[in-house]
Protein backbone atom coordinates (compact mmCIF):
# COMPACT_ATOMS: atom_id res chain seq x y z
CA UNK A 1 0.00 0.00 0.00
CA UNK A 2 1.20 4.08 -0.81
CA UNK A 3 2.08 5.44 2.45
CA UNK A 4 2.22 9.33 2.67
CA UNK A 5 5.21 10.86 4.29
CA UNK A 6 5.00 13.86 6.36
CA UNK A 7 8.03 16.29 6.41
CA UNK A 8 9.28 15.77 9.73
CA UNK A 9 9.88 12.01 8.89
CA UNK A 10 11.63 12.28 5.54
CA UNK A 11 14.40 12.42 7.17
CA UNK A 12 14.09 8.17 7.48
CA UNK A 13 12.61 7.62 4.17
CA UNK A 14 13.87 10.26 2.17
CA UNK A 15 10.78 10.04 -0.21
CA UNK A 16 7.06 11.56 0.74
CA UNK A 17 5.68 8.64 -0.40
CA UNK A 18 6.62 4.95 0.45
CA UNK A 19 5.44 1.24 -0.39
CA UNK A 20 4.66 -1.16 2.95
CA UNK A 21 2.54 -4.22 3.56
CA UNK A 22 0.18 -5.42 6.47
CA UNK A 23 -2.68 -6.73 7.36
CA UNK A 24 -3.01 -3.77 10.08
CA UNK A 25 -2.42 -0.86 11.04
CA UNK A 26 0.37 -2.22 13.88
CA UNK A 27 1.40 -4.19 11.11
CA UNK A 28 1.58 -1.54 8.69
CA UNK A 29 4.05 0.58 11.25
CA UNK A 30 6.46 -2.11 11.49
CA UNK A 31 6.73 -2.68 8.33
CA UNK A 32 7.82 0.78 7.88
CA UNK A 33 10.03 0.40 11.21
CA UNK A 34 11.89 -1.96 10.06
CA UNK A 35 13.02 -0.23 6.47
CA UNK A 36 13.18 2.67 8.34
CA UNK A 37 14.74 2.03 11.86
CA UNK A 38 13.11 4.60 14.58
CA UNK A 39 10.45 5.79 12.81
CA UNK A 40 7.56 4.28 14.58
CA UNK A 41 8.67 5.35 17.68
CA UNK A 42 8.21 9.09 16.58
CA UNK A 43 4.72 8.05 15.41
CA UNK A 44 3.56 5.88 18.56
CA UNK A 45 4.88 5.68 21.61
CA UNK A 46 5.62 2.92 24.13
CA UNK A 47 1.93 2.42 25.35
CA UNK A 48 0.98 2.10 21.64
CA UNK A 49 -0.54 5.62 21.61
CA UNK A 50 -0.23 7.80 18.63
CA UNK A 51 1.78 11.01 19.79
CA UNK A 52 -0.05 13.88 20.68
CA UNK A 53 0.52 15.89 17.15
CA UNK A 54 0.71 12.68 15.04
CA UNK A 55 -2.33 12.04 12.97
CA UNK A 56 -3.16 8.45 10.81
CA UNK A 57 -5.50 8.30 7.79
CA UNK A 58 -6.63 5.47 6.14
CA UNK A 59 -8.68 6.45 2.76
CA UNK A 60 -9.25 10.18 4.14
CA UNK A 61 -10.37 8.58 7.41
CA UNK A 62 -8.64 9.01 10.74
CA UNK A 63 -7.86 6.02 12.80
CA UNK A 64 -6.47 5.73 16.38
CA UNK A 65 -6.74 1.78 15.92
CA UNK A 66 -3.82 0.03 15.62
CA UNK A 67 -5.46 -3.35 15.36
CA UNK A 68 -7.89 -1.71 12.05
CA UNK A 69 -7.62 -3.83 9.03
CA UNK A 70 -5.69 -2.94 5.99
CA UNK A 71 -5.66 -4.24 2.33
CA UNK A 72 -3.31 -3.72 -0.28
CA UNK A 73 -5.33 -1.20 -2.05
CA UNK A 74 -5.58 1.49 0.87
CA UNK A 75 -4.12 4.50 0.92
CA UNK A 76 -2.60 5.73 3.85
CA UNK A 77 -1.71 8.99 4.85
CA UNK A 78 0.49 10.31 7.90
CA UNK A 79 -0.22 13.68 9.11
CA UNK A 80 2.14 15.86 11.30
CA UNK A 81 -0.50 18.46 13.56
CA UNK A 82 0.04 21.77 14.00
CA UNK A 83 -1.05 23.11 17.02
CA UNK A 84 -1.05 26.90 19.16
CA UNK A 85 -1.97 30.06 18.31
CA UNK B 1 47.24 24.34 21.61
CA UNK B 2 44.36 22.40 23.21
CA UNK B 3 40.87 22.30 21.08
CA UNK B 4 38.24 23.79 23.35
CA UNK B 5 34.31 22.66 21.73
CA UNK B 6 31.22 24.20 23.21
CA UNK B 7 28.22 21.96 22.88
CA UNK B 8 25.17 24.11 22.32
CA UNK B 9 21.51 22.77 22.69
CA UNK B 10 18.76 24.90 22.04
CA UNK B 11 14.65 24.47 20.94
CA UNK B 12 15.91 25.02 17.49
CA UNK B 13 18.87 22.64 16.99
CA UNK B 14 22.25 21.87 18.19
CA UNK B 15 25.43 23.72 17.46
CA UNK B 16 29.05 22.96 18.28
CA UNK B 17 31.31 26.19 18.41
CA UNK B 18 35.04 25.10 18.37
CA UNK B 19 38.06 27.10 19.09
CA UNK B 20 42.00 26.87 20.88
CA UNK B 21 43.47 27.67 24.37
CA UNK B 22 43.34 31.58 23.07
CA UNK B 23 39.10 31.61 22.70
CA UNK B 24 39.47 34.64 20.21
CA UNK B 25 38.34 33.40 17.18
CA UNK B 26 35.41 30.70 16.99
CA UNK B 27 34.34 28.47 14.35
CA UNK B 28 30.24 27.21 14.38
CA UNK B 29 29.31 23.75 13.19
CA UNK B 30 25.60 23.75 12.98
CA UNK B 31 22.66 23.23 13.13
CA UNK B 32 22.78 19.91 13.75
CA UNK B 33 19.21 18.47 14.41
CA UNK B 34 17.37 21.52 12.41
CA UNK B 35 14.29 21.79 14.09
CA UNK B 36 14.49 19.64 16.35
CA UNK B 37 14.71 20.45 20.61
CA UNK B 38 18.19 19.09 21.86
CA UNK B 39 18.16 19.23 25.44
CA UNK B 40 21.42 18.17 26.08
CA UNK B 41 24.41 17.09 24.49
CA UNK B 42 27.51 15.36 26.00
CA UNK B 43 30.89 14.81 25.09
CA UNK B 44 32.51 11.18 26.35
CA UNK B 45 35.17 11.85 28.16
CA UNK B 46 36.19 8.42 27.85
CA UNK B 47 36.78 8.33 24.21
CA UNK B 48 37.14 11.70 23.04
CA UNK B 49 34.74 11.48 20.22
CA UNK B 50 31.82 9.97 20.91
CA UNK B 51 28.87 12.65 21.31
CA UNK B 52 25.32 11.88 22.55
CA UNK B 53 22.39 14.38 21.91
CA UNK B 54 18.90 14.01 23.50
CA UNK B 55 16.22 15.57 20.96
CA UNK B 56 12.59 15.31 20.31
CA UNK B 57 10.78 17.93 18.10
CA UNK B 58 7.22 19.86 18.86
CA UNK B 59 5.74 16.62 17.12
CA UNK B 60 8.05 13.66 16.80
CA UNK B 61 8.92 11.95 19.78
CA UNK B 62 12.35 11.83 21.63
CA UNK B 63 15.03 9.93 20.71
CA UNK B 64 18.74 10.05 20.81
CA UNK B 65 21.40 10.41 18.58
CA UNK B 66 24.93 9.32 18.33
CA UNK B 67 27.78 10.65 16.41
CA UNK B 68 31.37 8.80 16.54
CA UNK B 69 33.08 11.28 15.00
CA UNK B 70 32.52 14.40 16.81
CA UNK B 71 29.12 15.61 15.07
CA UNK B 72 30.53 14.94 11.44
CA UNK B 73 27.86 12.18 11.21
CA UNK B 74 25.09 10.83 13.48
CA UNK B 75 23.42 8.02 14.17
CA UNK B 76 19.67 7.54 15.72
CA UNK B 77 19.92 4.72 19.05
CA UNK B 78 18.43 1.45 18.01
CA UNK B 79 16.04 1.55 21.11
CA UNK B 80 15.95 5.09 22.87
CA UNK B 81 14.78 5.51 26.05
CA UNK B 82 11.16 4.03 26.37
CA UNK B 83 9.51 2.73 29.41
CA UNK B 84 7.58 -0.51 29.67
CA UNK B 85 4.37 -1.19 28.18
CA UNK B 86 1.89 -1.59 30.81
CA UNK B 87 -0.21 -4.62 30.81
CA UNK B 88 -3.79 -3.93 29.63
CA UNK B 89 -6.19 -2.05 31.00
CA UNK B 90 -3.95 -0.08 32.66
CA UNK B 91 -1.90 3.22 32.04
CA UNK B 92 1.71 3.19 31.34
CA UNK B 93 4.51 6.08 31.30
CA UNK B 94 5.77 7.50 27.95
CA UNK B 95 9.26 9.10 27.81
CA UNK B 96 8.19 12.54 26.41
CA UNK B 97 11.57 13.63 26.35
CA UNK B 98 14.99 12.85 27.20
CA UNK B 99 16.65 15.61 29.64
CA UNK B 100 19.96 14.56 30.65
CA UNK B 101 22.85 12.12 29.40
CA UNK B 102 25.41 11.09 31.69
CA UNK B 103 28.69 9.00 30.54
CA UNK B 104 29.18 6.16 33.42
CA UNK B 105 32.24 5.20 35.30
CA UNK B 106 35.81 5.37 33.86
CA UNK B 107 35.66 2.09 34.15
CA UNK B 108 32.91 0.72 32.62
CA UNK B 109 33.04 2.27 28.74
CA UNK B 110 29.81 1.93 26.99
CA UNK B 111 27.77 3.07 30.12
CA UNK B 112 25.49 5.76 29.78
CA UNK B 113 22.89 7.28 31.65
CA UNK B 114 19.79 9.65 30.74
CA UNK B 115 17.17 11.27 32.38
CA UNK B 116 13.70 11.83 31.18
CA UNK B 117 10.73 13.46 31.27
CA UNK B 118 8.35 12.40 33.08
CA UNK B 119 10.51 11.11 35.33
CA UNK B 120 12.84 8.21 34.23
CA UNK B 121 16.09 6.45 34.26
CA UNK B 122 17.60 4.75 31.75
CA UNK B 123 20.96 2.87 31.09
CA UNK B 124 22.69 2.32 28.46
CA UNK B 125 25.66 -0.26 27.85
CA UNK B 126 26.46 0.11 24.61
CA UNK B 127 27.30 3.46 24.01
CA UNK B 128 24.13 4.38 24.07
CA UNK B 129 22.82 1.99 20.89
CA UNK B 130 20.13 0.71 22.95
CA UNK B 131 18.64 1.61 26.40
CA UNK B 132 17.03 0.02 29.24
CA UNK B 133 14.68 1.28 32.34
CA UNK B 134 17.00 1.42 35.80
CA UNK B 135 14.04 -0.98 37.87
CA UNK B 136 15.25 0.33 40.93
CA UNK B 137 14.27 3.63 40.43
CA UNK B 138 11.23 3.91 37.36
CA UNK B 139 9.71 0.46 39.61
CA UNK B 140 10.46 1.57 43.17
CA UNK B 141 6.99 1.10 44.98
CA UNK B 142 7.87 4.87 46.21
CA UNK B 143 7.89 6.16 42.47
CA UNK B 144 4.58 8.32 43.43
CA UNK B 145 5.23 9.07 46.86
CA UNK B 146 8.73 10.72 46.05
CA UNK B 147 8.01 12.30 42.38
CA UNK B 148 3.75 12.50 42.12
CA UNK B 149 1.80 11.64 39.24
CA UNK B 150 2.99 12.28 35.45
CA UNK B 151 1.60 15.82 35.48
CA UNK B 152 3.02 16.70 38.73
CA UNK B 153 6.19 19.08 38.77
CA UNK B 154 7.36 21.83 35.85
CA UNK B 155 5.59 22.48 33.19
CA UNK B 156 7.49 21.15 30.42
CA UNK B 157 6.98 18.37 32.78
CA UNK B 158 8.83 16.87 35.78
CA UNK B 159 12.77 16.14 34.88
CA UNK B 160 15.13 13.61 36.12
CA UNK B 161 18.46 15.25 36.18
CA UNK B 162 22.05 15.39 37.43
CA UNK B 163 23.30 12.24 37.19
CA UNK B 164 26.46 12.00 38.91
CA UNK B 165 28.80 9.26 38.89
CA UNK B 166 31.25 9.06 42.21
CA UNK B 167 34.68 8.89 40.21
CA UNK B 168 35.98 6.90 43.04
CA UNK B 169 32.82 4.28 42.77
CA UNK B 170 31.14 3.36 39.29
CA UNK B 171 28.13 2.10 41.69
CA UNK B 172 27.79 5.47 43.70
CA UNK B 173 25.41 7.44 42.05
CA UNK B 174 23.48 10.72 42.93
CA UNK B 175 20.38 12.66 41.08
CA UNK B 176 18.19 15.30 41.31
CA UNK B 177 14.05 15.44 40.17
CA UNK B 178 11.96 18.06 39.83
CA UNK B 179 9.88 17.87 42.57
CA UNK B 180 11.16 14.76 43.36
CA UNK B 181 14.24 15.51 45.57
CA UNK B 182 17.56 14.58 45.26
CA UNK B 183 18.49 10.72 46.03
CA UNK B 184 21.69 8.46 46.24
CA UNK B 185 22.31 4.57 45.38
CA UNK B 186 25.33 2.81 46.44
CA UNK B 187 24.58 -0.69 43.99
CA UNK B 188 24.31 0.91 40.47
CA UNK B 189 20.46 1.82 41.01
CA UNK B 190 19.08 -1.40 42.29
CA UNK B 191 18.41 0.79 45.78
CA UNK B 192 17.70 4.51 46.00
CA UNK B 193 18.13 7.01 49.24
CA UNK B 194 16.71 10.64 49.55
CA UNK B 195 19.44 12.92 50.47
CA UNK B 196 16.88 16.17 51.04
CA UNK B 197 17.41 16.93 54.78
CA UNK B 198 18.32 20.63 55.70
CA UNK B 199 16.89 21.83 52.20
CA UNK B 200 14.00 24.46 52.07
CA UNK B 201 10.82 23.84 50.10
CA UNK B 202 8.73 26.14 48.43
CA UNK B 203 5.30 24.76 48.92
CA UNK B 204 4.28 21.96 51.67
CA UNK B 205 6.29 20.31 53.72
CA UNK B 206 9.96 19.66 53.81
CA UNK B 207 9.74 15.97 54.93
CA UNK B 208 7.45 15.22 51.64
CA UNK B 209 10.04 14.40 49.15
CA UNK B 210 7.77 15.06 46.37
CA UNK B 211 7.95 19.01 47.69
CA UNK B 212 12.11 18.97 47.21
CA UNK B 213 12.47 20.89 43.29
CA UNK B 214 16.52 20.67 42.91
CA UNK B 215 17.55 22.26 39.64
CA UNK B 216 20.77 21.54 39.77
CA UNK B 217 23.41 18.81 41.12
CA UNK B 218 27.22 19.25 40.90
CA UNK B 219 29.96 16.70 42.43
CA UNK B 220 33.04 18.54 42.51
CA UNK B 221 35.94 16.40 40.33
CA UNK B 222 38.87 16.80 43.29
CA UNK B 223 36.96 16.92 45.62
CA UNK B 224 34.03 13.74 45.56
CA UNK B 225 32.66 14.12 48.99
CA UNK B 226 31.43 17.31 48.15
CA UNK B 227 28.20 18.52 46.35
CA UNK B 228 26.38 21.79 45.09
CA UNK B 229 23.09 22.14 44.33
CA UNK B 230 21.00 24.77 42.97
CA UNK B 231 16.82 24.18 44.51
CA UNK B 232 13.94 26.39 44.07
CA UNK B 233 14.85 28.15 47.46
CA UNK B 234 18.58 28.49 47.28
CA UNK B 235 22.27 27.48 46.48
CA UNK B 236 23.48 24.65 48.86
CA UNK B 237 26.55 22.59 50.06
CA UNK B 238 26.72 18.95 51.63
CA UNK B 239 30.37 17.62 52.82
CA UNK B 240 29.37 13.28 53.05
CA UNK B 241 29.01 11.82 54.91
CA UNK B 242 26.96 14.33 56.25
CA UNK B 243 23.13 13.95 55.32
CA UNK B 244 22.06 17.43 55.59
CA UNK B 245 22.52 20.27 53.43
CA UNK B 246 24.27 23.35 54.07
CA UNK B 247 22.32 26.69 52.55
CA UNK B 248 25.51 28.86 51.31
CA UNK B 249 23.75 31.17 48.75
CA UNK B 250 23.02 33.78 51.58
CA UNK B 251 26.55 34.90 50.91
CA UNK B 252 25.30 35.79 47.41
CA UNK B 253 24.82 39.65 46.50
CA UNK B 254 21.90 40.44 47.70
CA UNK B 255 21.12 41.98 43.71
CA UNK B 256 21.41 38.32 42.70
CA UNK B 257 19.95 36.25 45.56
CA UNK B 258 20.84 32.58 45.22
CA UNK B 259 17.61 31.37 43.33
CA UNK B 260 18.86 30.28 39.78
CA UNK B 261 19.22 26.87 37.75
CA UNK B 262 22.48 25.87 36.08
CA UNK B 263 25.73 25.81 38.48
CA UNK B 264 29.09 24.56 38.09
CA UNK B 265 31.70 23.05 39.84
CA UNK B 266 35.18 24.05 39.58
CA UNK B 267 37.10 21.54 37.84
CA UNK B 268 40.08 21.56 40.18
CA UNK B 269 39.39 23.90 43.27
CA UNK B 270 36.20 22.28 45.31
CA UNK B 271 35.77 25.55 47.31
CA UNK B 272 34.61 27.47 44.08
CA UNK B 273 30.99 27.22 42.41
CA UNK B 274 29.60 29.02 39.12
CA UNK B 275 26.11 29.70 39.48
CA UNK B 276 23.48 32.29 37.65
CA UNK B 277 20.61 33.83 38.81
CA UNK B 278 17.10 32.90 38.00
CA UNK B 279 16.53 35.03 34.90
CA UNK B 280 19.63 36.49 33.28
CA UNK B 281 20.76 40.13 34.25
CA UNK B 282 20.35 42.65 31.21
CA UNK B 283 24.13 43.52 31.79
CA UNK B 284 25.72 40.55 30.51
CA UNK B 285 27.81 40.56 33.44
CA UNK B 286 29.63 37.13 34.12
CA UNK B 287 27.69 34.19 36.28
CA UNK B 288 28.26 34.72 40.17
CA UNK B 289 30.83 32.79 42.42
CA UNK B 290 29.88 31.08 45.24
CA UNK B 291 31.37 28.51 47.31
CA UNK B 292 33.61 28.97 50.95
CA UNK B 293 31.76 27.79 54.43
CA UNK B 294 28.33 27.96 54.63
CA UNK B 295 27.24 31.60 56.99
CA UNK B 296 26.48 29.16 59.80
Amino acid sequence: MRIGIPDALRSYTGAAEVIADGATVAQMFAALDAHYPGLRFRVIDEQGNFRRHMRCFVNGVQTFDLNGALSAQDEITIVQALSGG
Amino acid sequence: MPKIALLVGTRKGAWIYRSDAARLAWHTDGPHFLGHIVHHMVLDPRDGRTLLAAAKTGHLGPTIFRSTDMGKSWAEARHPPAFAKAPDGETGRSVDHTFWLTPGHASQPGVWYAGTSPHGLFRSEDHGVTWEGVAGLNDNPQYREWMGGPQDGTPDGPKLHSLLVDPRDGNHLYLGMSSGGVHETRDAGASWTPLVAGMAVVFGDASVIQSHDPHCLALCPTLPDRLYLQNHCGIYRIDRPSDEWQRIGRNMPGEIGDIGFPIVAHPRDPDTLWCSRWTAPTSGRAPARAGGPPPI
